[in-house]
């Protein structure tokens, strides 16, 4: 059986709150909060991109999975902010890691998908054989146009999966992916913002696909939602999640250990893979986990991963996604975060 | 060995000389210590410049400057070891000398550093450090200087206070030398008030970038003796290296190149620390001018804080250490200072120096360092 | 703008701490030496540094060279690893009036910096309190 062996998220320090950005803009923070159910983001350093975040938390997959990195024989970074538009993210990941050089490394860009289709990948690997461990992580530091709506959920974080054969912390049960042609969001190249189709980016976009994916992966596996410990789905802002739960037939107890978006933001690339850190965290030996991820373009990949005994001896070998969450946070005025984000024009 | 003396000193008024160019500054100032001499042609010079590439783009200035001085073909070498190339053009000199291989040299020490940004020169100091493992990290000279000197402070109890004395005494003093930069004085209070630039560190504890040259010709005694003109002889010269990265060292407050060049220098001349009547040492920051002063043996380790705050380094003191203003307040062309240093020691044995002259002065020291401490020269000089 | 072999060849040392260590006297160099300046051996082995360690001493750079700029105000220090080996390197997040010699801090991969808005991006490692 093929499974997760170790994984680790990270998060950077820093964060801005929905207040200090829809004061510069002079928009109504309450309304967003309600609305959108987001609180506060996280912002990078201007040390810290995909990359950076890949590494580390990729490091604390390696913690938890106790395996020679030499013998990683995959590294995926998926991710829609790769520091280089022509050059590698997985490369520098794979050295830093001491992986190189018989490994093989991809960077996947897919939206907000980008992370679930590197684990989609490197799991098949490991079941067809090829290799002995796959690496996936999915990462991002998405930028919002200055006032735009996603300003106030563009966030950043980075989340590791280490796939294998033997010591498995969860089983991978079922794997599915749903796809279709769907321009809901996009940012073309030498863009530096990326651009939405409002509401277009929900019916027939975010919830038909994880709506399609999720049913289909169930359909699959011969499941239903009652049969779930937990769900995590892709987590743009704060509400979309608990909807399309509810449309699906999940309950919010399954839903929230996963959901961290109101005090992270949207991580893209981290979103759902983040949620699948948190979930594993809390989780016990025989649970079962459904995740469903959604990339803009549009697709959804879905896992279903029952937890094993192992959990128990790797769950505290790194830190929990919470922890990072919830602990040394450093609040920024939004001058600092513009500056942070390269957001105002200087001198050459 | 010949017995090799000081016989002429040259140095131009030093600051931001918009007007003038590397090789004006040069040749101004060498002709100066040509006339101080009575000479008109030199047998060989040595030119200290550390780094004429990154500050005007010019390498091979010691061919253009003997030529610009009306020397050529005679043999001509730029020495570099950082903010030390003036003291090493010093010792190459005294070496030839000392041999019998030439009489007359020219040894000189030359910077131009306004023409680039302070970010450029700020980076064209910093390859001084370890690039790869000290600059890569966005160190900065300040910033080496401030490690030193947060780490002096833990370990021995050094002051703020103690820092900020180091450039009040060094300003005092350059207040009396119409050539230094800024020839003024200034307060502890207007120390500790100025901008930081590496914590502990603030703008009144750095050396400045300065537009300077300081040169000076030196031949056998013997021939000083027969011009009837005062003799300083070169009594003893000391040379020693450190490793460039500041990390790589034991004890990161302790200058062991230093300390190392000083052992050499007093057993050459015989003397010791207590024999010395002035010191100019590399004031680059305040804290080198404590450490420096421990690593001579001048005061006890970890005592150097105490130093100017007990006055003994002052004019007046039992030992005046940087009688020209130092490198903070006279100025600091790096590739010039430690001729420089020279210049001032021989006008003090001398008599000549003016309102900051040092009474019975005889015996004078010169310390030039290189980097953080990585090359460190140190000349003895004594007036027959 | 210098080409990027003078980055790639140090990426052993700035990526994975590789150092190396005196089979004689035991000293561990980082970067590694290829002879030993205390005891002039010349056979050394490959170590990998320790992560965490404490801070010996530390500065806040507010003038920086022009890469940093954007970083800056930014802290620097030597470091004392848990194997005894000292390296310099930024403290990053953690407030400046917070920093204490003696404190405990851990590596982190960081982006140290970018050559231009068009160059190679430098990485390596950086501190954050433990």
């Amino acid at each position: 059986m093929e499974g997760i062996i170790g994984y680790g998220a990270y998060i950077p320090r820093n964060r801005i709150k929905v207040e200090e950005i829809a004061k510069v803009w002079g928009a109504d923070a309450p309304s967003y909060k309600r609305g959108l159910m987001l609180e506060e983001k996280s912002v990078p350093s201007p040390d810290q991109d995909t990359i950076t975040m890949s590494v580390e938390a990729a490091k604390y997959a390696l913690k938890r999975a106790l395996i020679d990195p030499l013998e990683i024989g995959a590294v995926y970074v998926g991710s829609e902010s790769h520091p280089y538009a022509v050059k590698p993210s997985g490369t520098v990941l794979a050295e830093a890691l001491g992986a190189t050089p018989e490994v093989h490394t991809a960077d996947f860009e897919f939206a907000c998908k980008a992370g679930t289709e590197g684990m989609y990948v490197a799991l098949s690997l490991v079941k067809a054989g090829e290799i002995k461990y796959g690496l996936a992580v999915g990462a991002d530091t998405s930028q919002g146009a200055p006032g735009d709506a996603l300003e106030y959920s563009a966030a950043a974080g980075a989340a590791a999966f280490i796939f294998g054969r033997e010591n498995l912390i969860a089983k991978a049960v079922e794997s599915y992916s749903y796809m279709t042609d769907t321009p809901d969001f996009w940012r073309r190249e030498y863009q530096y913002y990326p651009q939405h189709g409002g509401r277009f980016t929900g019916d027939p976009s975010y919830f038909k696909h994880i709506i399609g994916a999720a049913k289909g992966i169930m359909n699959k596996a011969g499941m239903k939602p009652s049969d779930f410990n937990y769900v995590i789905f892709h987590q743009p802002n704060g509400k979309f999640p608990f909807r399309v739960g509810k449309m699906l037939g999940f309950e919010k107890r399954q839903i929230e250990p996963g959901w961290l978006v109101n005090k992270l933001g949207n991580t893209y690339s981290g979103s759902s893979p983040m949620g699948l850190t948190a979930t594993l965290d809390i989780s016990e030996p025989g649970e079962k986990i459904l995740i469903v991820s959604y990339g803009s373009g549009a697709g959804s990949d879905a896992f279903v991963f029952e937890v094993t005994k192992r959990i128990d001896e790797a769950r505290d070998l790194a830190p929990r996604t919470r922890d990072l969450l919830d602990n040394n946070k450093n609040y920024l005025e939004y001058g600092v975060y513009a500056k942070f984000r390269q957001k105002i024009r200087k001198a050459d | 060995m010949r017995e090799v003396a000081v016989i002429g000193v040259g140095m131009t008024k030093w600051g931001e000389l918009w007007k003038k160019s590397l090789r004006t500054i040069f040749v101004e100032t060498a002709l100066l210590a040509m006339d101080d001499a009575g000479v008109d042609r030199i047998d060989s010079m040595y030119v200290g410049s550390m780094s004429s590439g990154l500050f005007v783009g010019q390498e091979h200035i010691a061919s253009m400057l003997a030529d610009y001085l009306g020397q050529s073909p005679v043999p001509s070498a730029r020495v570099e070891t950082a903010c030390a190339s003036g003291g090493l053009a010093l010792r190459l000199g005294f070496m030839e000398v000392a041999s019998g291989m030439s009489d007359v040299v020219l040894v000189s020490g030359v910077e131009k550093m306004t023409d680039v940004s302070g970010y450029e020169a700020t980076y064209a100091l910093g390859s001084a450090a370890d690039q790869e493992y000290e600059g890569y990290h966005g160190i900065t000279f300040p910033g080496l200087y401030a490690l030193i000197a947060r780490a002096h402070m833990e370990k021995y109890g050094t002051t703020r206070e103690q820092l900020a004395l180091v450039a009040v005494k060094n300003h005092c003093n350059g207040s009396k030398n119409p050539l230094a930069q800024f020839p003024f004085e200034i307060t502890v209070d207007s120390v500790l008030n100025s901008v930081l630039v590496a914590d502990p560190l603030r703008i009144l504890d750095c050396s400045p970038i300065t537009d300077g040259a300081a040169a000076a010709i030196i031949c056998p005694a013997e021939m000083v003796r027969k011009m009837n003109k005062p003799v300083i002889k070169i009594i003893g010269s000391g040379h020693a290296t450190d490793t460039i990265a500041l990390s790589s060292r034991k004890d990161i407050t302790w200058l062991e190149a230093t300390y190392q060049a000083a052992k050499q220098a007093y057993a050459m001349a015989d003397k010791k620390p207590e024999d010395i009547n002035l010191i100019e040492v590399h004031d680059c920051f305040t804290i080198a001018e404590i450490c420096v002063l421990e690593a001579l043996g001048v005061v006890k380790r970890g005592e150097g804080g105490k130093a100017a705050e007990d006055e003994i380094t002052f004019l007046e003191g039992k030992i005046p250490v940087n009688t020209s203003g130092g490198l903070k307040a006279k100025g600091h062309p790096v590739g010039a200072t430690g001729v420089a240093q020279t210049v001032e020691i021989v006008k003090q044995l001398r008599g000549e120096a003016g309102e900051r002259q040092v009474k019975d002065a005889r015996i004078g020291m010169a310390q030039n360092m290189g980097g953080s401490g990585g090359s460190t020269l140190v000349h003895i000089f004594e007036r027959e | 703008m210098t080409t990027p072999s003078r980055y790639w060849r140090e990426i052993p040392q700035r990526y994975r701490l590789e150092a190396n260590k005196c089979k004689n006297c035991e000293i561990t160099f980082f970067p590694p030496r290829l002879i030993c300046p205390q005891c002039k051996n010349r056979e050394l082995e490959p170590i990998k540094l320790a992560e965490t360690g404490k801070i010996l001493t530390y500065t806040v750079i507010r003038v920086p060279p022009h890469q940093f700029v954007d970083q800056a105000p930014y802290a620097v220090g030597i470091i004392e690893l848990d194997d005894g080996v000292k390296i310099t390197a930024q403290v990053v997040d953690c407030d400046f009036e917070d920093l204490k010699i003696g404190q405990r801090v851990r590596i982190e991969f960081r982006k140290i910096f970018q050559e231009g808005e068009s160059g190679i991006l430098c990485y390596g490692y950086k501190f954050v309190p433990e």
